[in-house]
This record gives C-alpha cells, sequence and structure tokens, in this order.
C-alpha cells in the first residue's frame, strides 16, 4: 500500500491523499501517468521525505508527494 | 583624523539621543563632502541610529543596522519578486544591491510588478529601479546590470555578494544561479511563484538545492503558464525570502536551509518539504 499525496493544481479533479495498491515493481513514472499528471508539470516529487526520479520503485507504506514546478518570478 | 572628529562631534550634537535625524544626515553630506552613505556608515559606527531605521529596532539593533549597511546583496532578476525584494532590502538599510534583469517594462507586468507603472513602460527595469532606491532610501548604493543572468557572468557580477536572491522567472536559469552560488560559497534565497502558490528554500554553502528545481520543463517555465502571477504571490514570496535573507546576513534564527516552504495561499497551506 502506498500514501500518494498531491499539491496545489494537481488535486484539481483528483484528490489531496489517496492510498493505492500497486503492483510489484511499479515505478513512480507508471503511478504518474496513471494519475493523468504531467511529467513537465512535476516540480518536487518526493518519496517519504526524500527526493526521487520517475524510474524509482516506491516500497509498501511509502508516502510520495507530488508538487507542480513553479518557475515565474 | 581631524576632520573624522569634527563629523563625529557634528553628529553626536544633532543626533536625538542615540537617533540621527536624516536632515542632520543631509547636512552631515554637505558639509563635510562626503555620501549620505558615508556619513551612514560613520553614524552606525559610533552607535548612532539613522532615525529612519527607528521602527527596526529590537529587530536590528545598531550593530545589526551596520552589518546590514555593509552587506552586498545580489538580487537576480528585477520583476515580481524583484521589485519587492528590492523595496525591502532598500527600506531594511542593506547598503549595495546589486541588480540584474535585462527587461524592459510591459503592460502585462502591471498586475503585481511594484516597479512597474504605466508611465514607465518600455523602460529598463533596473533604471527604474535604481531610481526608486534613490527615493526611498538614497543611503543605498545600487549597482544595476541591465544583462541577463549567466553562468558566463554570474561569477563576476556576484563576487563579494554577502548573499544573493532569487528573483529570476526560469527553472534553469535558476539552477545556474543555485550552481555559480555554490561556487561563490555565497548564500542563495530561492523564491518561485505560480498563481496561489510560491515555495521558498535557502542553499547555505556546501548545499545544493537544484533538487528543488528539476529541469523537467524543456523551456523552464512552470505552472504559472497555466496559472498566471497574481499581485499578491510575489508579494508574499519576496517577503518571506527577505525574511530568510535578513536572518543570514544577521546570523540570526533558523533558515529554510535542507527544506523548503510551499505556500498554498488558495487553501491557506503551508507545507514543509523537508529533502535531503
Amino acid at each position: 500500500m502506498l500514501t500518494i499525496k498531491l499539491f496545489a493544481t494537481f488535486q484539481k479533479g483528483r484528490f489531496e491523499a489517496a492510498q493505492r495498491e500497486c503492483p510489484p515493481g511499479t515505478t513512480l513514472g507508471k503511478i504518474v501517468d496513471e494519475l493523468g499528471i504531467a511529467r513537465e508539470e512535476i516540480g518536487v516529487l518526493l518519496v517519504s521525505g526524500r527526493h526521487a526520479e520517475l524510474e524509482h520503485v516506491p516500497a509498501t507504506g511509502d508516502t510520495i508527494a507530488i508538487f507542480p514546478l513553479l518557475g515565474g518570478g | 583624523m581631524r576632520a573624522e572628529a569634527s563629523l563625529r562631534e557634528f553628529l553626536t550634537c544633532r543626533a536625538e539621543g542615540d537617533l540621527l535625524p536624516w536632515n542632520a544626515q543631509c547636512e552631515a553630506s554637505e558639509r563635510f563632502g562626503r555620501s549620505v552613505a558615508e556619513i551612514e556608515a560613520a553614524a552606525l559606527g559610533w552607535d548612532l541610529l539613522p532615525g529612519r531605521y527607528r521602527r527596526n529596532r529590537e529587530t536590528v539593533s545598531v550593530a545589526d543596522q551596520l552589518r546590514l549597511f555593509s552587506s552586498r546583496v545580489g538580487v537576480i532578476g528585477c520583476g515580481g519578486l524583484g521589485g519587492y525584494l528590492i523595496e525591502q532590502l532598500a527600506r531594511l538599510g542593506v547598503g549595495t544591491l546589486v541588480l540584474l534583469d535585462p527587461d524592459f517594462f510591459e503592460e502585462h507586468n502591471l498586475n503585481r510588478q511594484l516597479l512597474s507603472s504605466p508611465a514607465d513602460l518600455g523602460r529598463a527595469k533596473v533604471d527604474v529601479a535604481r531610481e526608486r532606491v534613490a527615493a526611498i532610501n538614497p543611503a543605498v548604493t545600487v549597482e544595476p546590470h541591465r544583462t541577463a543572468f549567466s553562468r558566463d557572468n554570474g561569477r563576476e557580477l556576484l563576487s563579494g555578494c554577502s548573499a544573493v536572491v532569487d528573483g529570476l522567472d526560469n527553472v534553469l536559469v535558476r539552477r545556474e544561479l543555485a550552481a555559480v552560488c555554490r561556487d561563490l560559497a555565497v548564500p542563495l534565497v530561492h523564491g518561485a511563484i505560480a498563481g496561489w502558490y510560491g515555495q521558498v528554500a535557502v542553499q547555505l554553502p556546501g548545499a545544493d538545492l537544484s533538487r528543488l528545481l528539476r529541469p523537467t520543463s524543456s523551456n523552464g517555465k512552470g505552472v504559472e503558464t497555466k496559472l498566471g502571477n497574481p499581485s499578491f504571490t510575489p508579494a508574499v514570496i519576496a517577503s518571506l525570502q527577505t525574511a530568510e535573507l535578513a536572518k543570514i546576513l544577521l546570523g540570526r534564527g533558523k533558515l529554510l536551509a535542507d527544506r523548503a516552504l510551499f505556500v498554498n495561499l488558495l487553501d491557506m497551506e503551508f507545507d514543509e518539504i523537508r529533502h535531503g
């Protein structure tokens, strides 16, 4: 079981936090794609408080946090 | 030395308690042929606080004020964040501001950029910034550079800075800025905005915040291309950045180092991103 937390615009039409069961070997990239989140819009991607890449495979019990990329000034 | 003693006597005589009124600072400047900045440095060194900083008191001591006045801060970008950063740093009393921005004011800046006004459309942002600082705190020295930040010019432009603050509008250029600050071992206060959202973080020498700046978007733009930038978000984020900057310059408080603050003004949530 994974906990997924979405932030800011990513919550729209989705959820703030949800628990998901994923088959073994599921990458963050696949999870993100299935949520319909555009990869180029991701600013910060954390797995249990640590930065992770899309190829990373989270472990049972992990919390995934996904924040949008903010580029303005 | 006699001129020095004479200046000190003049300032002490004109001071009200330990506060030096602005008109006395100006008179001293004329009488002793020194800039108001030089008078300010001398006064602070003699424990006299320019009257304009009276309400900095308790937050900022006279010794702190001298420290701020002796500081040189690089402000990279003079737009949404930059306008508020420059305003607050100048009023705080940071002595030297190195300003970088290649742009000219355009109509679509008017909704949020503090330095923009209809009368200044088409003018270089750094020129308007210089005039604004001269109008609000003439003791602050401004070094304006109408140029875009790059890895090539960054080292030279930012060398000698006590700290650097990010007012850029592009993630890829921010990564370059973070790299130059790491090379120079200069603290960097990062800030970015989009719509109702913003983020702030500090990179101290020896640390690396570039993982907060994922190079996922090929043009370096984020969700602000969809969300735009309203008036209040840059004001909030720039204010948080200025607080971090003040703490860095004064060696006070707990910084947003090894963690970032993600700000959601729509739901009024402040999330701390701890990152290793």
